[in-house]
């Protein structure tokens, strides 16, 4: 799945894979993620940080890789939507929840609201409301806040149980 | 939404009814000679049994989110009488077949607009399992050779009732798919007896999702596939003079540069409007050639028009006569007579649909083939789009679809389709075209703008007696083929929404706005301004009466009867079933509770396409103008629910919608130029900006499903500025909310 680029200039990984990116270093990490790497989750909505859909995690923090240089991520881990759960079979539960709560209608959105609840659960395991609200800024243009909501209170309690 | 809608008879597969189809015009050919693959488990187009005995359904219907994926392959389900458990789907491209007569659609009709999917679908796709049932429970008797009604389908196989065997569907399918398909259509389930439709499903795709691997149409990768974005002219209507492209040309990776003809002003749009595209090999080097690019454009024959001019012109035009659309009774005598009577205008702003996936098209031109891959909503339109290009035969083009990233009524206009077409056909390869969000909030096909005036007559016993609604307005039907002028107001006024029918002495008129604004459907169109000014004014006619909102309401809704409906949603509607759902949402909401100072309830209700709803909602508004949306109990009567779940993500998301727009969406113009351009300016609502909980019913009614993707949202508005009057006293008639409030109040 991960090209290998040689004589790569930014070297990073992504989903634990070793990726190289040779060209322009200023271009956005999210066009290398999806048409260089070929990795198809991570979505292009806005390209000036508003919307989220390109959120992707750099060494555990949610970053917007449209606004992030590839020079961003040299010698960083890279984590798309693609590299979140555990293994094919064991989901993350921020993904379990997901799918308990049927959070997507169209579902374009979603890959950016789970890369960025993932983050908030990882830094605060029970998450109330008002971080919830403080931490989620990502559209949803369909309108899934409500079920986004609680499922982020579900994986809080998923990860709790240790799934 | 005219575009989509395709005619029952087209729904008939003429050509393929010989050879297989029911006699009685079924829209499928169920032989095994019509089945699109040679696969052996595939009963028809729709039903393919796996050698596991899982089964994947086929979805014809474009997936925008409105859940048909799911709601539809339940229909289907039912009567197949296999588990939900073991049931994937398979998305199907567009079906277009030439008979003698013309073109028709061998899997029925395919398009996602005017929510019409589960009304169309309701019969037709449970005859699709019903039949493919039937014709393995023939396949499982001929091999016990016992009668057909001695054997029946259970959760995946056919049991025989005399020996106790049984046969799975895989086991019997490729036999059944060899049997001729029955000439009539079996009887289908009562709906008592249904164990799958009726019960909450969740997306049948959703893991797909949420791990990343669902493809939409700008996941498309091609072997030996362009990029190309255009660069559209920025003001409205205009032409490109020259450009220079050379350091677009210095850009690695930029292939190509060259321009695109837009249509005329004035002209039926085929694309939105003319430009310089530029083709490279890599997404990101097509944008930043575009960077690059200085052109040089002509004067745009709107450079005068704003937001200012606009409603100089509605203000102009309501102080003069319109074209009178409807006429009950003596309104001019009524109002006359009247005690007392109320007036007021409102104004609606023009918003852009921006579905968050951005307009994108895969085009493949070959010298006697297309092959096109896009999020549309209308795939017969995105093929015609093609056909016109090219000329190329429309049965030879192909046209695949995605999971689209929202639609909204954005993709019923195929014009990115049409651009695709033409780079590919201008560079002899295939082509992905993608729009950046500038592009989108700049060159969209946006809900129309207008001013409503309306006034009131009232007895002196607090009787409605008199009711005009004039709108002038900047139709969407301009620019179109075969719609005259007078005619246009048919895509602003639906002249038999409340109070027509009603209220005996009524005039409905239009007036139309000139404006280059390019305008379009969305979501739930006309439906969205009307519901806002007609249950807005319904309130002041009620405080202006000294009657309760919700008590005029439902006298004026009435008894339990059918008026006549004779726009889409028709043929009838039933207003009482309007005062059904109010009453639900004013009861769960504690509508006659005593509140506190700056707190308050506000209602609305209305009928949309054939769907009933009503939304309650409790405010409080500050001494500065805050607002704090407190609770929120939405009820929709969507007839029959085939998937509960389904319904509530549909109102839940409509409710949003609404919130959103209402409270900060709106598109301006200045020298003929849009003025917003991304998210940051265009500011769709976050979700802090949400309230947390969306309370939502469901009250089902009748025998037959209606649609679900637009009912959920006209009402958001109105109740919302009803509530605010309520609670403060400011009556909100200019749309986005905003920060009138605190403008007014502090
Ligand atoms: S695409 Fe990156 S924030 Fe919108
Ligand atoms: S599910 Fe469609 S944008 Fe979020």
């Amino acid at each position: 799945m991960i090209s290998i680029y040689s004589c790569g200039m930014e070297t990073f990984s992504v989903n634990g894979q070793p990726a190289e990116f040779e060209g322009d270093p200023a271009t956005p990490l999210l066009w290398v993620i999806r048409d260089h790497i070929g990795l198809k989750g991570t979505k292009f909505g806005c390209g000036i940080g508003q919307c989220g859909a390109c959120t992707v995690h750099i060494d555990g923090r949610a970053v917007r890789s449209c606004m992030t240089p590839v020079s961003g991520a040299a010698g960083k881990s890279v984590t798309t939507i693609e590299g979140l759960a555990p293994s094919e079979e064991k989901l993350h539960p921020v993904q379990l929840a997901w799918l308990e709560m049927d959070v997507p209608q169209c579902g374009y959105c979603q890959a950016g609201q789970i890369m960025a609840a993932a983050e908030l659960i990882a830094s605060n395991p029970a998450p109330d409301d008002d971080a919830i609200d403080q931490h989620m800024t990502n559209i949803c243009r369909c309108g899934t806040y409500t079920r986004i909501r609680k499922a982020i209170h579900r994986a809080s309690e998923l990860s709790a149980e240790g799934s | 939404m005219s575009a989509v809608m395709i005619s029952r008879r087209n729904f008939l597969v003429t050509g393929l009814t010989a050879a297989g189809g029911f006699a009685v015009g079924l829209p499928l050919g169920l032989g095994s000679a019509q089945a699109d693959s040679a696969s052996a488990g595939k009963i028809g187009f729709y039903v393919e049994v796996r050698p596991d005995n899982s089964f994947v359904l086929g979805t014809a219907q474009p997936e925008i989110g409105q859940g048909v994926r799911t709601s539809l392959t339940m229909l289907i389900a039912e009567e197949l009488e296999v588990p939900w458990e073991r049931v994937s789907i398979e998305p199907m491209p567009l079906g277009i077949v030439k008979t003698a007569d013309g073109y028709t659609w061998k899997y029925g009709g395919q398009g996602a607009g005017g929510s019409t999917s589960v009304t169309d679908a309701w019969e037709f796709l449970r005859q699709v399992g019903a039949t493919a049932r039937e014709m393995l429970v023939t396949a499982a008797a001929q091999r016990w050779s016992v009668p057909v009604g001695r054997c029946h389908a259970e959760a995946g196989y056919v049991l025989c009732d005399d020996n106790g065997q049984r046969f799975s569907y895989a086991e019997l399918a490729a036999d059944a798919a060899a049997l001729p398909q029955p000439e009539e259509p079996p009887a289908l389930k009562p709906q008592s007896e249904f164990s799958l439709v009726g019960t909450p499903r969740n997306t049948i795709d959703a893991r797909d999702i949420v791990t990343g691997k669902a493809r939409y149409g700008i996941d498309t990768e091609m072997p030996g596939m362009r990029y190309a974005v255009i660069q559209r002219a920025p003001q409205l209507d205009a032409k490109v003079v020259s450009y220079d492209d050379r350091e677009v040309r210095q850009v690695p990776g930029v292939v190509d540069v060259f321009k695109i003809d837009g249509p005329e002003p004035g002209a039926p749009y085929h694309i939105l409007a003319e430009g310089v595209a530029v083709v490279a090999t890599s997404q990101w080097a097509a944008f930043e050639g575009r960077r690059k690019l200085r052109i040089e454009w002509t004067e745009s024959p709107w450079k005068d028009e704003s937001t200012e001019t606009f409603w100089a012109q509605t203000a102009e035009l309501l102080s003069g006569e319109g074209q009178v659309v409807r006429d009950d009774g003596d309104f001019v005598g009524a109002l006359s007579a009247a005690d007392k009577t109320v007036e007021a205008r409102y104004q609606v702003p023009y918003v852009n649909h921006a579905p968050l996936e951005p307009q994108n098209c895969y085009a493949d031109v070959r010298e006697d083939s297309v092959h096109i891959i896009a999020p549309t909503q209308s795939p017969s339109g995105s093929n015609r789009a093609a056909h016109t290009i090219t000329g190329i035969d429309r049965e030879k083009i192909r046209v695949d679809m995605t999971r689209v990233g929202g639609g909204f009524g954005r993709r019923l206009t195929n014009d990115y389709t049409a651009e695709a077409v033409l780079i590919s056909q201008k560079i002899g390869a295939p082509v992905k075209l993608v729009w950046s969000r500038e592009d989108d909030v700049q060159h969209d096909f946006y809900r129309p703008s207008g001013e409503h005036e309306f006034k009131a007559g009232l007895s002196a016993d607090g009787k409605v007696t008199a009711w005009t609604h004039r709108l002038a307005s900047a139709s969407k039907y301009y620019r179109r083929e075969n719609v005259a002028p007078e005619d246009m107001y048919g895509a602003e006024m639906y002249i038999d929404d409340f109070p027509a029918g009603i209220v005996d002495n009524l005039r409905i008129e239009w007036l139309a706005v000139t404006s280059g604004v390019p305008r379009g459907s969305w979501r739930a169109p006309a439906h969205t301004a009307n519901a806002f000014t007609v249950q807005s004014f319904i309130d002041e006619v009620a405080h202006a009466a000294g009657r309760d909102p919700l008590e005029l309401r439902l006298e004026l809704y009435g008894d339990n009867r059918e008026l006549p409906y004779g726009q889409h949603g028709g043929p009838t509607f039933n207003p009482w079933r309007l005062s059904r759902l109010l009453k639900h949402v004013a009861k769960e909401i504690d509508y006659g509770a005593e509140r506190p100072k700056g707190r308050a309830v506000g209602i609305a209700s209305h009928f949309t396409f054939g769907g009933y709803a009503a939304h309650a909602l409790e405010v409080e508004v500050g001494s500065q103008g805050e607002l704090d949306i407190r609770r929120v109990v939405a009820a929709v009567d969507c007839g029959v629910v085939v998937n509960p779940r389904g319904v509530e993500a549909q109102l839940q998301g409509g409710t949003i919608d609404g919130f959103s727009t209402a409270l900060n969406l709106e598109i301006t113009v200045d020298q003929g130029r849009i003025q917003q351009s991304n998210f940051h300016d265009y500011r769709i609502a976050r979700m802090a900006e949400i309230p947390r909980n969306i309370e939502c019913h469901i009250l089902p009614y009748g025998d037959t499903p209606t649609g679900m993707g637009e009912m959920g949202i006209p009402t958001v508005a109105p109740a919302l500025t009803n509530a605010i009057y309520n609670a403060c006293g400011v009556r909100i008639r200019k749309l986005p909310i905003a920060d009138q409030l605190a403008k007014q109040l502090s």
